[in-house]
């Protein structure tokens, strides 16, 4: 019985002692410990990984370094705090990281049950598999039967379950804490199958010893919005994130790029422009940020096109198209309201 | 404690404030009751900050149904069942890891511990060899190691060793035919106890048939047959109410049969191992409590080395063992919880691991799973305590 006491106190501790540090709003406590803390992820190539001198880099590093830049005006005023999938939504809650930019789905029971807001979608994914090529598998309909290495406490479990489940379909699920250890484990053969989001799956294909023995299936079994989040209950900071991302895709559609934001801000006569840079019309201090919040975040970060093509398109390692993620003009789904 | 021996009419002329048994009791209610508000204080506001985030509380979860696949599940699961019986199925696995280590470990501790007091040069060195360097390496690393080292050499599915068609090795695990009951075979259960009980009767007629007469009964070989050739005898005579079914292969792994899983076999296998070897110190230690002299003293009475170990020497090691045994079982009990490193689905990885993101109620999920973990390990203090008590020395 007093066991039991001693138990309970401590987990109510952790939980209560956690409020009291909170107690104020984030960007007060942002802004007077003079940083972002960023939740990313515990590697994920293009996503959020960390270099060989510990520099994180990726898009959704990037998302928290446009937050950074339009508080600060310095994109490097971020630290990072990477969390595996199981912990990500808990570090959020207790106000361990300030906002969780991690690969994360959008779904319902999140953004409902979990005291979360998402703020936007900065990556259109969707579930696939990665195969062996020496199962000579084309399709994802010929894996029953087949066992699939997974992280745990992501959308993908549940995915992979529905799927099979439709298609009266039998599979074997092994779960692991990191991407890392699922890719450990396909690769030393546990598993005839690697399924998690697309994207990771091209990212987690070049860490292996071989890149050319496995493949990405062309099934795309489930829609997964990417997106960062936010504590709910704080409207101002939760502005800010989703601002920071829409600022970035107003950019990329108005033409603006980290090389000439500072030829178009001393000279461009489009208003929409000018609104984004802050020379005219809107107020950053509406949601409590300098007025060229716009023009620090393509100044120091750079517009989505930009960040896409870095991290995860053309210009890096992954050679992801694209796709979903052009902006509506261009067929794409990324549409972002408009600065005014 | 109050005082004893005071007299009663001193006692009621002082103040109440000043009795000891009076103060001793007022103080100890007010720590309660300030341990009771300080916890009641946590809890609400607890409760409150959830409450302000728009987290959900309460442990309505444990009805919803899971949605997610288990790699292994001793009672029947599927994905519609609820998130109650994820918890039921990582509590199983976690006592199935719990009861095949502690097995292991204490079969390969006392055997170590035994060796490494060998004459034997040889087998004393190894013993201290397989000791030290066990106790010496970090367990999650060991339970690693054993993983990939079960894993990479094993062959995939298509190419298993196979042992007559029957027993299958490969990357996926260990496949073996499956034993299926059939209705009847409750008579060779009968049978098996039957056996058991009459076993227990000519123990104890040999015990005292020895103490009266000094003549002894070859009671391990008659119990041995009798448990063994009752059951089978009455099995072959009911006409076999059992079959087999045979592992398979079908398209990606073997199905039908029993199963055993890599990820078991390296847990099992780490935990027994790490464990043995605290284990054997444990043996050790307790056997060279036991002074040579008693050992002399068996022997100038006439008592063979066998009847010497069993008679004075263990008995007297056990009191000595026990209590550090308890702890390497409870220790290995909560090591258990590392498997989820390598995707056992134990409690830890099933259930505050899957169900805790999924549902996101991390206070209620962690509280239970430190629960189970709690009372697991009380009952094997329990039942080491009284096991402790009863090889405690009685003095007369």
């Amino acid at each position: 019985m007093q066991s039991k006491l001693v138990i309970g106190l401590g987990i109510t501790a952790a939980l209560s002692l956690a409020g009291t540090a909170n107690a104020g709003t984030t960007l007060d406590g942002v802004k007077s410990k003079g940083y972002v803390q960023c939740g990313v992820s515990t590697g994920i190539p293009g996503f959020s990984s960390a270099d060989e001198k510990g520099q994180f880099t990726g898009i959704d590093v990037d998302v928290c370094r446009a937050v950074a830049a339009a508080i600060f005006g310095d994109a490097g005023k971020v630290k990072y705090s990477p969390l595996t999938a199981k912990e990500r939504f808990t570090a959020l809650q207790s106000g361990e990281v300030d906002m969780l930019s991690r690969n994360t789905t959008w779904t319902f029971t999140r953004d409902t049950s979990l005291g979360l807001n998402f703020t936007g979608v900065n990556y259109y994914d969707g579930q696939g598999f990665l195969v062996t090529t020496k199962l000579g598998v084309k399709s994802a309909l010929e894996l029953d039967g087949a066992s699939f290495c997974i992280q745990a406490g992501t959308t993908t479990e549940l995915n992979l379950a529905d799927y099979f489940r439709a298609n009266k379909m039998q599979y074997t699920p092994i779960t692991f804490d990191t991407s890392d250890q699922t890719i450990k484990a396909f690769e030393a053969g546990r598993c005839d199958a690697l399924t998690s989001d697309q994207s990771q799956l091209y990212a987690l294909r070049i860490k292996l010893g071989d890149p050319k023995s496995a493949v990405v299936l062309p099934e795309v079994i489930s829609k997964e919005p990417l997106g960062p989040a936010v504590r709910q209950g704080d409207d101002e900071w939760f502005n800010i994130v989703k601002w920071s991302l829409f600022a970035m895709v107003n950019a990329e559609e108005l033409g603006v790029t980290s090389a000439n934001v500072d030829e178009m801000k001393a000279s461009s006569t489009d208003p929409n422009v000018r609104r984004l840079l802050g020379v005219e019309g809107v107020k950053g201090e509406w949601m409590g940020v300098p007025d060229d919040w716009g023009y620090s975040i393509v100044k120091h970060v750079g517009n989505y096109g930009e960040i896409f093509d870095r991290n995860v398109g053309k210009g890096s390692a992954l050679g992801i198209s694209r796709g979903l993620n052009a902006l509506w003009s261009k067929g794409g789904l990324q549409y972002a309201p408009p600065i005014r | 404690m109050p005082p004893q021996n005071m007299p009663q009419t001193s006692a009621s002329k002082v103040p109440l404030w000043r009795q000891p048994v009076f103060r001793a009791t007022v103080f100890q209610i007010l720590l309660v009751l300030g341990i009771l508000l300080f916890g009641y204080y946590l809890l609400s506001n607890t409760l409150q900050n959830m409450e302000q985030r728009g987290i959900t509380t309460g442990f309505g979860f444990l009805s919803n149904e899971a949605g997610f696949g288990i790699l292994k599940s001793l009672i029947e699961y599927d994905e519609t069942d609820t998130y109650g019986r994820t918890f039921l199925v990582g509590l199983l696995n976690t006592l199935l890891v719990a009861v095949l280590g502690i097995f292991f470990a204490t079969f390969i501790g006392f055997f170590m511990g035994i060796a490494r007091l060998s004459k034997n040069w040889l087998v004393a060195r190894l013993a201290t060899v397989y000791i030290e360097t066990f106790r010496n390496i970090p367990l999650l690393l060991q339970i690693m190691f054993w993983y990939f080292a079960v894993l990479r050499p094993l062959p995939l599915p298509r190419q298993s060793l196979s042992m007559g068609d029957l027993v299958f090795l490969n990357n996926r695990g260990l496949f073996m035919p499956q034993p299926i009951p059939e209705p009847g075979l409750w008579v060779v259960g009968v049978a098996l106890l039957i056996a058991v009980i009459a076993v227990v009767f000519i123990t104890r007629w040999a015990h005292r048939r020895q103490e009266q007469t000094g003549q002894q009964f070859p009671t391990l070989s008659v119990g041995l047959g009798l448990i063994l050739v009752l059951p089978l005898l009455v099995f072959w005579l009911s006409g076999s109410p059992m079959h087999l079914e045979y592992p398979v292969l079908g398209g990606f792994n073997f199905r039908g049969g029993m199963e055993v899983i890599p990820e078991l076999a390296a847990l099992v296998l780490a935990l027994s191992i790490y464990t043995g070897a605290f284990i054997a110190e444990a043996v050790r230690s307790g056997i060279l409590s036991v002074t040579h002299g008693q050992t002399e003293a068996a022997y100038a009475l006439g008592l063979r080395p066998r009847t010497t170990l069993k008679l004075v020497i263990v008995p007297q090691a056990m009191r000595v063992i026990i209590p550090q045994l308890t702890s390497q079982f409870l220790n290995l009990t909560k090591n258990s919880s590392l498997a989820t490193a390598i995707g056992y689905p134990d409690l830890v990885n099933v259930f505050a691991g899957t169900t805790l993101n999924q549902t996101g109620q991390a206070v209620e999920v962690i509280a239970m799973t430190m629960g189970v973990y709690l009372t697991i390990s009380l009952l094997i203090s329990m039942f080491m305590n009284w096991y402790n008590k009863r090889k405690m020395l009685v003095e007369r």
